[in-house]
């Protein structure tokens, strides 16, 4: 019964972090700009405008517009979006899986490539290829991503001609209504690849580093010496008795690296015209969508409660002496 | 996302079988032309009358037809009406094209020019335009006359902006039961996400912000047109890099604009067409009048005009990407008063200090948005560094557009940058907005925070608006900037350059223009 008492704290606590949200997003939405500017010409006149400003209810006392907010975002209406003339929800619906293709691609790549690469520098720290790999990843860490995309798109689509340089490609599957992936399609996939490599290169460095070092202390303890003097084969010691030890502390930090990978996502649909959540939130931000605006973060709160949750309850998977709440140990 | 297009796209699906029919029948189909482009941004609705933008009237020329348009050297151009002419003093006949029909397969006649114009004239970015008609009034099927209050010189520039709506199409009740013809700002019509025009292109299929494909319309009524386009695939790409990156790899046959840094590069770039023209919109600061003392001098006003060194801008900092200005009215306008010249001359600015006791300077304040317009920020860098040397020491704020308006509604700075492009096209519509003396009533002065009030200008430009004579009303005009250069009114930067690019074999110099409205009807790609 303890994971069920665990999920319903989790749950209050959700729609404690979203209610907050939504009030901190509420109260500085007037620092956001005029939505107006946004949706009328520049020569209509001030009297016109101010007369739409009424009509929409911007005019209205700060707490009526919030408490007018909260009676709707109960009954699951954000508000319509200024630009996309559609609820705030229906818009983030459309985006969301755009944005679930390329956290995969990068996920993938980020498993992938640091898994591997952290358990060699940890196992053979001198090798040429573990001093490669630490050189890298103090350069990569240090590379904004907006310059890695663009060297990418260069390089790979300008130059070489081999990948598309913006956008999801045309041969999308649509695996449930409404939720179409590139996964499926060789053109899918093509599309896929620079957005995620630049998505990835943000956090490879870090895995690397993190799977690296854990493993080191790992392999100092008693039980891998005992491992060793028992006789056991390298193979078994590293991959079976060191690394799942090492893996604890990797699960957390992703599961808190998922919450930022949604924060550069931003910047990697934008340079890659990635029609994704990322992109559609710094397009809110410039036009004064402040409907959008503030059902994205609301949304964005919640994804942060729900991958804590789930990153918790791997944990328990992982390490049995974990106990989620105070249960009699 | 699924868009209610079933009429349109049943349209166009008969549309097809027709001209399938047409091929069978012995008739040479033509080859089947796809172009790609990509601009910066995609149109935000498909109500031609729903927002007075660039990006709505872009869309307007695709998808319907004006009365007339301008060309390239800003004559006007037979469209829907295939002549006019002034009846008397308030009355200008139009002879509509006949034989013309829109997409819905609907006729188009002298009525759906009168519920276009009522339409405009309901809309709240449009109707300040139109106000000037008093209506439209039926003669006959194809002879409309277009009547204005009082005398009123810019009718045809108007008529560009007439692009006829499909009356049939939108009259009545949508699913929701809202009338199809509303033009609502926050929240979704009818019109904008169904069309029906006359224009060259049907919308096939569109996802706002992602892709708007549109495939040639069969029964175009021009068929003299040489265009060859067949399908249009366009997308948005918002980000400068990667739109010159997908016209470079070869993702898009067509871009704009393209970015000032990779202009030189585009140039060079083999199988690359590039094209640039001197645009209509006028970079300028103002000097707030009210909250400046020194600012009511005419002579400090001068000193700063002559401190700033607007060549040096437009070579450094716009990498000649922009024409250098004197005036408001760009080349090629009527309002052009081409004796005016830029005037750079920093021993000038510092006598002009001292004759008006300002020698040592003051302290002022200062802003500019830093994504508006091409190199807003580092302009107004520039400006402030410059202005120290004649000590006017500057403390410069540059913000986000979306922050920058409600800042210069207020007029919260002593010197403030606004950018104008005129509407109609004509240089009185400069001054209306930046220069007149502000009056909430009319409107005049809206976007003037430098508070410059000049009584014979104001009269110069009132004068103007209804005087039909067209090389009377263009001295009047240029003796507006005349005074406004002598008075040092504002401080004129530069017009901002056009640039468009395409590969090889796609003829996008014939279709560009300086409203930057391409004509893609008439694209010919080999």
């Amino acid at each position: 019964m303890a994971i069920v008492a665990f999920l319903i704290k989790r749950l209050l606590q959700a729609v404690l972090v979203m209610f907050v949200i939504s009030l901190i997003g509420f109260s500085i939405q007037d620092n956001l700009g005029d939505p107006l500017r946004e949706l009328v010409g520049q020569a209509v006149s001030e009297a016109e405008r101010e007369a739409l400003r009424d009509r929409m209810g911007l005019n209205d006392p700060f707490l009526e517009q919030y408490w007018r907010f909260l009676g709707n975002a109960v009954q699951g209406d954000l508000g319509v979006s200024y630009h996309f003339k559609r609820p705030a929800l229906d818009v983030i619906a459309d985006k969301f899986p755009a944005t679930v293709d390329l956290v995969i691609g990068a996920a993938i790549i980020i498993v992938l490539v640091s898994v591997p690469l952290g358990c060699w520098c940890a196992i053979q720290p001198r090798s040429w290829l573990s001093q490669a790999a630490m050189g890298a990843s103090i350069v990569g860490i240090s590379i904004p991503v907006f310059l890695t995309a663009i060297f990418l798109i260069y390089l790979f689509s300008v130059n070489l001609g081999w990948l598309p340089s913006f956008g999801r490609g045309e041969s999308l599957v649509e695996i449930v209504p409404g939720w179409k992936t590139g996964f499926l399609t060789g053109e899918g996939i093509s599309h896929l690849v620079l957005p995620s490599i630049a998505l990835s290169s943000i956090f490879l460095p870090l895995f690397i580093r993190l799977i690296r070092s854990e493993m080191m202390e790992v392999l100092e303890q008693d039980y891998i010496r005992y491992a060793w003097a028992k006789g056991l084969a390298p193979r078994r010691v590293w991959f079976l008795h060191a690394f799942k030890n090492t893996l604890l502390p990797v699960i957390t930090v992703g599961g808190v690296q998922i919450g930022l990978m949604l924060a550069y996502t931003i910047l990697t649909e934008t340079v890659f015209q990635w029609p994704g959540l990322g992109f559609m939130f710094i397009e809110a931000v410039t036009r004064v969508d402040t409907p959008l605006i503030i059902a994205y973060i609301i949304v964005v709160g919640l994804i942060f409660v729900v991958t804590n949750t789930v990153v918790d309850l791997i944990y328990t998977l992982v390490n049995p002496t974990v106990r989620l709440v105070g249960a009699p140990s | 996302m699924t868009f209610q297009f079933t009429k349109i796209a049943t349209g166009a699906l008969l549309a097809c079988a027709v001209a399938v029919g047409a091929g069978i029948a012995g008739v040479a189909p033509a080859e089947a032309k796809t172009l790609r482009m990509a601009y910066d941004a995609d149109p935000v609705s498909l109500d031609p009358q729903e927002q007075l933008s660039g990006g709505t009237l872009e869309m307007a020329h695709m998808v319907f037809d004006p009365l007339v348009r301008f060309t390239k050297e800003l004559e006007y151009e037979p469209r829907l009406a295939e002549s006019w002419e002034q009846i008397d003093d308030l009355t200008m006949r139009f002879h509509l094209r006949e034989g013309v029909v829109f997409h819905s397969g609907n006729p188009f006649t002298a009525e759906d020019v009168v519920f276009t114009l009522e339409r405009l004239k309901g809309s709240p970015d449009f109707k300040a335009l139109f106000e000037p008609f008093e209506g439209a009034k039926i003669i006959d099927d194809h002879t409309v006359d277009l009547v204005t209050v009082e005398p009123y010189p810019l009718v045809l520039n108007l008529a560009t902006y007439l692009f006829p709506m499909d009356k049939a199409f939108y009259t009545g009740t949508d699913d929701n039961g809202k009338p199809k013809d509303a033009i609502v700002k926050h929240g979704s019509t009818f019109a904008s996400t169904n069309a029906s025009g006359t224009g060259p292109f049907v919308v096939r299929a569109r996802e706002q912000g992602v892709r708007v494909e549109f495939e040639r319309f069969a029964d175009y009524w021009d068929t003299e047109s040489p265009g060859n386009v067949t399908e249009i695939i366009f997308t948005p790409i918002k980000e400068d890099p990667t739109r010159v990156a997908s016209l470079l790899s070869g993702g898009v046959d067509f871009i704009k604009p393209v970015p000032p840094t990779d202009l030189e590069r585009l140039g060079n770039e083999e199988g690359v067409n590039l094209v640039t023209m001197g645009g209509t919109r006028i970079i300028t600061l103002q000097m707030n009048q009210d909250r400046v003392e020194a600012f009511k001098d005419p002579r400090v006003r001068q000193a700063i005009v002559y401190a700033i060194n607007n060549q040096g801008i437009v070579d450094k900092i716009m990498k000649g990407f922009a024409t250098v200005a004197a005036q408001q009215s760009a080349p090629g306008q009527v309002g052009h008063a081409a004796d005016l010249k830029p005037r750079y001359d920093l021993d000038k600015a510092k006598a002009l200090m001292a004759e008006a006791g300002y020698e040592d300077g003051f302290s002022i304040t200062m802003m500019a948005p830093n994504n508006r317009y091409v190199n807003d920020d580092k302009i107004a860098e520039a400006a402030a560094a410059m202005l120290a040397r004649i000590n006017i020491k500057v403390d410069l704020t540059t913000i986000p557009k979306a922050q920058y308006w409600p800042e210069f509604d207020v007029r919260a700075a002593d010197i403030m940058m606004i950018g104008w492009h005129p509407d109609t096209e004509d240089s009185a519509n400069y001054t209306e907005f930046l220069l007149m003396t502000p009056d909430a009533e009319t409107g005049y002065g809206q976007y003037n925070s430098g508070n410059y009030s000049n009584p014979e200008v104001d009269k110069l430009i009132i004068q103007s608006q209804s005087m039909v004579d067209q090389e009377a009303r263009a001295k009047v005009l240029q003796q507006v900037e005349r005074l406004l250069y002598e008075d040092a009114a504002f401080v004129p930067l530069h017009w901002q350059d056009l640039s468009w690019a395409s590969r090889d074999g796609v003829h996008i110099e014939d279709i560009v223009n300086v409203m930057d409205f391409p004509y893609l009807g008439d694209l010919v790609i080999d």
